[in-house]
C-alpha cells in the first residue's frame, strides 16, 4: 500500500510541568494507509492520547507542547500548517471521537444542534439541509426514531447512544481520518461490540481510516489491519493484527497478550506483567521496559534498543531481535520453557 | 417548563408567609407599645388606649396578623405617620427611582463585568487578565461611599462633564408619568432630557455598579476557566470550530449559572442596600426613603419599606430560577 493518508515522523510532544519536563510522546512514528484500521496498544499512560490529540493539535497548551517530529496529512505537514488549515481539517478531514460518551456533548444544547454545527462550520449548506443531512447520519450510525432524537439533549440518551450520536458528529463531514480514542471504554460489552461494528461498517461503506486508540487486544482483534505496541511514550512494536497477536516479539507485547483471561485456563491466576509503566523523564538510560522485563540483560540497562526491522513491515524495540542476539533470545525462551 | 414555573410560584407562598411574619413583628417588638411611640411621651392614658384600640392593638396577635395580612393583600401598606398619606400612594416614585438606577447599575456591571471576565478566561495569564482582575480586586475593596464622592470630586467639581446629584435638572422638572425619568422623557418626546436624565444616571451607576462589576467578572472568569477545560469543549474544537463560536456559544452558556445566580443575589443587594450612594448622590429612592423613615421613627414606613425590598429580592430570584431552566434543561427541582 503507497497511499498513506497519514505519516508521522519522530513525534516528540512534552509537557512542561513543575516537576519538570515529561517527554510523554517520545519520538513516535506511525503511518496510516487509506481505508485502514490502525490500533494503537499500550497500558494507560504511555502517550497513545496524546498521540492522538497531537495530529489534532488539541493537547492542552500549556503544559504540553510538541516539541519535534513531523505530521503529513497527505502531502502537507501539519505542524507548519496555519491555525485557519488546521480548523478546516479538524472534523472535515480529520474528525475525532473520545472514551467519555457521558461528558463529550454539550449538555445544554440539542443533538441536532450539535449536529448541525458539525456540518455548517465546514460545509456551505443552509440549516435546512443541514437538518436533512443531520438525520441520515443518525439513521446511519443506527439511532432509532431520528427525528425525535434530533430534538432531545444529551442527557436523556444512554452512553451507547451518545458515543453514535459522536460518531454520527465525527462522520458528518466525510473525514478521511476518523481518530477513535477509547470509543468504548466507558460503555458495557454488548454495547461495545455494537459500536465496534459500526465502525466496521463505516470503514467498509465510506473507506474512512481508523486510527483506534485502546488498551484492550480484544478490540484491536475485532476490527484492525495493523497494530502499533506504545510504552512508555514509545513504539516498541509494530505490525499486522494477526502477525502481533500470533508471534508477538516484544516482552511487553508478549506480557499484554498473557494478560488476557483464556477460558480453558479457568483455574490459574491471571497473569499480570508486574510493575507499572515509569514516567517519562529527560534523558531515561537504557530500554523503558528493562524494570519489568524478564529477559532484560546488562545491555538492557547501558543502552536504549532502536527499532529493529523484522521485514514485511514488521518492528520491534528489543536488542532481542538485533540479529546478534537472536542466540540469546532462543536460549533465554528456552531456559524460562515458553 | 410549565410545572417548573408552578412549582417554583408554589413555593413563594411559604417565603412569603415567612416575610410577612417577621415584619409584622417589627412593630411589636421594638421597645414601647406602638401607641405610645406614635402619641409620644407626654400622650395621656386614655389617648393610648383609644388609639390601641382603633389600631385593633389589643386584639389577640394571629388576629391581628391576619388583619395585617388582609390589607396587605389588598394593597393597604398602612399610613405614614410623618405625611399622614397612604404609603401604598406615596412609595411609588421612590421604588421607580431605585429600579432605575439598578437597572443602569447593573447593565454597567454586567457588560463590563461578564465580557471582561470572558476575555480573562479566554487569554489566561495574559497581561488583560492580570489587569482586568487587579481592576476587579480593587473594585470588590473600595468603599461605595469613598469611590461616590471622589467620582463627584473629579467628574462633576473639576471636569464638569456629569451632574453630581439629583435625577434631573431641579431648576426645569418634569411631568412625571412613571416616574422612571428615562422612559417618562421619552414618552413626551423630549430627547435632550433624555440626554440629561441619562447624564444624571452616569455617577450614581459607576459608583453602584463597580462592586456587582468586579464580583461578576471574577465569577465569570473563573467558571469560564473550568468549562474550557471541559470534555465537550474539547469536542466542539475537534468539530473544527473557530474559538468565537466555542466561547460564545458552548463556553459561556455552560458558564452563564453561577454567574446568573450572582447577578441575581447583587441586584437584590442593590434594590434594597443602595442608602449610602442615594444620600451621597441625593437620589430619592427607596434606601433614602426607609433612612429617613427610622430617622423619623416611621414604624409603618420602615415596615413596608423592608416587606417591599424583601418582595422584590423574592421576585428577583424566582426570575434567576425561571432562566435556570431556560438555559439548562437538565434543571428540574
Amino acid at each position: 500500500m503507497s497511499d498513506e493518508i497519514l505519516k508521522i515522523t519522530s513525534l516528540q510532544t512534552h509537557f512542561f510541568t513543575d516537576q519538570g519536563e515529561i517527554p510523554a510522546v517520545d519520538g513516535v512514528s506511525l503511518t496510516v494507509h487509506k481505508g485502514e484500521v490502525v490500533g494503537i496498544v499500550g497500558e494507560s499512560g504511555c502517550g497513545k492520547s496524546v498521540t492522538s490529540l497531537s495530529i489534532m493539535q488539541l493537547v492542552p497548551s500549556p503544559p504540553g507542547k510538541i516539541v519535534g517530529g513531523t505530521i503529513h496529512y497527505k502531502s502537507e505537514n501539519l505542524l507548519n500548517a496555519s491555525k485557519k488549515r488546521i480548523k478546516d481539517i479538524r472534523g472535515n478531514e480529520i474528525s475525532m471521537i473520545f472514551q467519555e460518551p457521558m461528558t463529550s456533548l454539550d449538555p445544554l444544547f440539542t443533538i441536532g444542534n450539535q449536529l448541525r454545527e458539525a456540518l455548517q462550520i465546514h460545509k456551505k449548506i443552509n440549516k435546512k439541509q443541514a437538518n436533512q443531512k443531520s438525520i441520515e447520519m443518525l439513521k446511519l450510525v443506527g439511532i432509532p426514531r431520528a427525528e425525535e432524537v434530533m430534538n432531545d439533549y444529551p442527557h436523556q440518551l444512554s452512553g451507547g447512544m451518545r458515543q453514535r450520536v459522536m460518531i454520527a458528529i465525527s462522520m458528518a463531514c466525510d473525514p478521511e481520518i476518523l481518530i477513535a480514542d477509547e470509543p468504548t471504554t466507558a460503555l458495557d460489552v454488548t454495547i461495545q461490540a455494537q459500536i465496534l461494528d459500526l465502525m466496521k461498517k463505516l470503514n467498509h461503506e465510506k473507506d474512512t481510516a481508523i486510527l483506534l486508540i485502546t488498551h484492550d487486544l480484544g478490540v484491536v482483534a475485532e476490527i484492525c489491519d495493523r497494530v502499533i505496541v506504545m510504552y512508555a511514550g514509545q513504539v516498541v512494536e509494530e505490525g499486522t493484527t494477526r502477525e502481533i497477536l500470533k508471534n508477538p516479539t516484544h516482552p511487553y507485547t508478549k506480557g499484554l497478550i498473557r494478560s488476557i483471561p483464556k477460558l480453558h485456563e479457568k483455574d490459574q491466576k491471571l497473569y499480570s506483567i508486574p510493575g507499572t509503566v515509569p514516567k517519562p523523564k529527560m534523558g531515561m538510560l537504557g530500554c523503558r521496559f528493562k524494570d519489568r522485563c524478564e529477559f532484560a540483560h546488562d545491555r538492557c540497562f547501558s543502552e536504549a534498543p532502536e527499532l529493529f526491522s523484522l521485514g514485511n513491515n514488521r518492528y520491534s524495540r528489543c536488542f532481542l531481535l538485533d540479529d546478534t542476539e537472536r542466540k540469546v533470545a532462543s536460549d533465554a525462551e528456552a531456559n524460562t520453557g515458553s | 417548563m410549565f410545572a417548573y414555573t408552578m412549582r417554583r410560584l408554589f413555593m413563594l407562598v411559604p417565603v412569603l408567609i415567612g416575610m410577612t411574619l417577621i415584619t409584622f413583628s417589627i412593630v411589636h417588638l421594638i421597645p414601647g407599645n406602638p401607641a405610645q411611640v406614635i402619641l409620644g411621651e407626654t400622650a395621656s392614658e386614655t389617648a393610648i388606649k383609644n388609639l390601641e384600640e382603633s389600631m385593633g392593638l389589643n386584639e389577640p396577635y394571629a388576629l391581628q396578623y391576619t388583619y395585617y395580612v388582609s390589607d396587605l393583600l389588598q394593597g393597604d401598606l398602612g399610613t405614614s405617620l410623618k405625611t399622614k398619606t397612604p404609603i401604598s400612594e406615596e412609595i411609588w416614585p421612590y421604588i421607580a427611582a431605585t429600579f432605575e438606577l439598578t437597572f443602569f447599575a447593573m447593565l454597567f456591571a454586567i457588560i463590563i463585568g461578564v465580557n471582561a471576565g470572558i476575555i480573562s478566561a479566554w487569554k489566561q495569564n495574559s497581561w488583560f487578565d492580570f489587569l482586568a482582575m487587579l481592576v476587579a480586586l480593587i473594585g470588590v475593596s473600595i468603599p461605595v461611599f469613598w469611590l461616590a464622592l471622589m467620582e463627584q470630586w473629579i467628574f462633576a467639581q473639576e471636569l464638569s462633564w456629569f451632574p453630581s446629584s439629583g435625577r434631573q435638572d431641579n431648576r426645569d422638572p418634569m411631568e412625571p408619568i412613571t416616574y422612571f425619568f428615562v422612559l417618562d422623557s421619552i414618552l413626551h418626546g423630549d430627547f435632550s432630557r433624555t440626554f440629561t436624565v441619562l447624564k444624571h444616571l452616569v455617577l450614581p451607576s459607576i459608583a453602584l455598579g463597580t462592586i456587582p462589576m468586579a464580583i461578576i467578572a471574577r465569577m465569570t472568569r473563573s467558571s469560564m476557566l473550568e468549562v474550557m477545560r471541559s470534555d465537550y469543549i474539547r469536542t466542539v474544537q475537534a468539530k473544527g470550530s473557530g474559538q468565537f463560536l466555542i466561547i460564545y456559544k458552548h463556553a459561556l452558556k455552560n458558564a452563564l449559572i453561577p454567574v446568573l445566580t450572582v447577578i441575581g443575589l447583587q441586584t437584590g443587594v442593590l434594590l434594597g442596600g443602595a442608602i449610602l450612594t442615594e444620600t451621597i448622590f441625593s437620589w430619592p429612592g427607596v434606601g433614602r426613603y426607609i433612612y429617613e423613615a427610622i430617622t423619623y421613627r416611621d414604624y409603618p414606613v420602615i415596615q413596608s419599606g423592608i416587606l417591599i425590598i424583601a418582595f422584590l429580592f423574592v421576585i428577583i430570584n424566582l426570575v434567576v430560577d425561571l432562566l435556570y431552566k431556560f438555559i439548562d434543561p437538565r434543571i428540574n427541582y
